[in-house]
């Protein structure tokens, strides 16, 4: 059950193409429906360019400092570069969500002490459920149910928002990824 | 849920959206990362409402278009990153010769040469001194949120306009990557604009030709045209300085960062307060004219030492040290070639400072990779007592 945090800061990682910036965009949404202070920082050195991409995003009651986060309280990992280089930066007690479809030896990396792990192959639940292409959503969505970082009619407005017109009819399978992610 | 006209967007295309808001109809540029998303909005929405965009054949070409349409009076602007912004110096030299009005946009990477594409500050000294040649200044914004992209680009035209001059504004790749919610500031009525009955605008056989021109071949003239410029230079160093002072009255260290940087100095002041350290943080908004009158209203609040913090190898640094004028002791702790200090390492300078002790450069010498020599102490033998 979802409990509601002040602050998140979530790093969202993976392989450029498999969304992890629109998540993060989505995160960021919610913090601005919700009227707190946000920042999205993407990566955009050489790593974008065929490697790893990943976000910083921070929702916060205060003002944000600098929004590049060292020190997360919650990963979503999609990849196994991606585990590798931000699991061991989560605070003690944060939430590190694994897509273990691509980050197969997640176990072997070593984090702080009381992170909870969230593994699941979210990109084979997603193809198998029809949802190719939105395992983004459904690690976003198990991230919500881990850390309640809004409520839940935030989060739905917020993937409404994010979904662009001229793509409308991909917004349901969007909210569907959501709840599958949330009822992981 | 609390919504309300904020938006969340990327301070490139926050630059872009309130350039157009405020009366821009001219974009010409040449893609550098990390401003590449400026142009690309303009080019996408600039057709839209009636402007022109023009990916130019180069920085050079580009800047001389700037300043051709300026000539005829338009509201129009170039944006860049700092190694084509170098090239943009001459052209920027000549508009200010011509006293005609344009916004230059820098979202600085890391230098020199080609440097690094993360963010940076290094182009202080090229944006307060010496973007071309010749005895010329132009008002310098940083914006350190996205909201203040839009706010200060709005703020930069009216300034071009209202001095004849150029204006810059010098952000960097953080705010200008970053997506923060933004209110945009309202679409400015064209009707309203400045009139600019200097500029050529064609004489419709009602007046005498109007010439926009950098060249005086006699001494007297120029140093007449020069002299005249500088008195509108002194206004601005008069009426236009602006900065936030947070924590401030009764700060005796004051942390002096603008941009990214301050981000982070925030965050570092507020955690010396929360240890009890009396630390205060002014940031400066405009770079050129130098807050001058916040550093002296400071000093006389009692502040005692200064920490100047940038994501360069000090270059701001000198101007609060000819601010402060040997009232107060300045100190300077930076980062550089992209990357960006913590909070903590900013706090650890501020708490050796609160113990009476010399802030220490080793993280520049982490930087570098390799031994550095003995920090460059700024003080003269006299200050430190030899």
């Amino acid at each position: 059950m979802a409990k509601t945090t002040t602050e998140l800061l979530c790093v969202l990682s993976g392989f450029g193409g498999q969304g992890v910036l629109f998540a993060g965009k989505v995160l960021a949404n919610c913090g601005l429906i919700d009227g707190r202070h946000v920042s999205w920082m993407p990566s955009y050195g050489p790593e974008m360019r065929g490697g790893t991409a990943n976000c910083s995003v921070s929702l916060s009651v205060e003002p944000i400092g600098s929004p590049f986060i060292t020190r997360p309280t919650a990963v979503i990992a999609m990849n196994q570069p991606s585990v590798e280089k931000f699991g061991p930066t989560i605070v003690p007690g944060g939430v590190c969500v694994i897509d273990t479809t691509l980050a197969m030896k997640a176990d072997e990396i070593e984090m702080a002490e009381g992170v909870t792990r969230c593994m699941f192959p979210a990109t084979k639940i997603a193809e198998d459920e029809g949802l190719k292409g939105l395992a983004n959503i459904i690690c976003l969505g198990k991230l919500w149910a881990e850390t309640g970082f809004c409520e839940h009619d935030v989060l739905t407005a917020a993937i409404e928002k994010c979904v662009p017109p001229k793509k409308k009819h991909l917004l349901e399978p969007n909210l569907r990824a959501i709840e599958l992610g949330i009822n992981l | 849920m609390a919504e309300n006209a904020r938006v969340l967007m990327k301070g490139n295309e926050v630059l872009a959206e309130a350039a157009m808001r405020a009366g821009c109809r001219f974009f010409f540029g040449y893609p550098i990362t990390p401003q590449t998303e400026l142009a690309a909005y303009m080019a996408k929405k600039l057709p839209l409402i009636g402007g022109t965009f023009l990916q130019a054949e180069s920085e050079i070409a580009a800047i001389n278009m700037v300043y051709g349409a300026a000539a005829a009076g338009a509201r129009v602007m170039t944006s860049s990153s700092s190694p084509g912004v170098s090239l943009k110096g001459e052209g920027v030299s000549y508009m200010a010769g011509a006293d005609v009005p344009g916004v230059i946009v820098n979202v600085e990477r890391g230098g020199p040469g080609l440097g690094g594409i993360q963010p940076s500050q290094s182009d202080y000294f090229q944006a307060t001194r010496a973007l071309g040649h010749g005895d010329f200044y132009m008002p310098v914004l940083a914006p350190s949120t996205v909201q203040e992209m839009a706010d200060l680009i709005y703020l930069a035209f009216d300034l071009a306009d209202q001095y004849r001059t150029p204006a810059m504004i010098l952000a960097d790749g953080m705010i200008g990557q970053m997506m923060e919610p933004v209110e945009l500031p309202p679409e400015r009525d064209a009707s309203a604009l400045p009139e600019k009955p200097w500029a050529t605008t064609g004489t419709k056989m009602q007046r005498e030709h109007n010439v926009v021109n950098s060249l005086y071949l006699s001494p007297e003239k120029l140093e007449d045209t020069n002299r005249e410029r500088f008195a509108r230079y002194a206004e601005i160093r008069e009426t236009q300085q602006r900065q936030e002072l947070m924590m401030c009255d009764d700060a005796e260290i004051v942390v002096v960062a603008f941009g990214a940087a301050s981000r982070i100095a925030r965050t570092a002041v507020r955690d010396a307060r929360a240890k009890g350290i009396k630390a205060g943080l002014l940031r400066p908004i405009t770079l050129w004219p130098y807050p001058t009158k916040a550093i002296d209203q400071v000093i006389e609040n009692g502040a005692k030492q200064f920490l100047s913090v940038e994501l360069n190898m000090g270059q701001m640094v000198e101007d609060v040290r000819l601010a402060a004028n040997g009232r107060a002791d300045v100190s300077f702790y930076g980062r550089t070639g992209g990357v960006l200090p913590t909070p903590e390492e900013v706090l650890e300078q501020i708490e050796k400072l609160a113990a009476g002790e010399a802030p220490n450069a080793s993280a520049r010498a982490t930087v570098m990779g390799s031994v550095l020599p003995q920090p460059i102490d700024r003080k003269s033998s006299y200050e430190r007592g030899e």
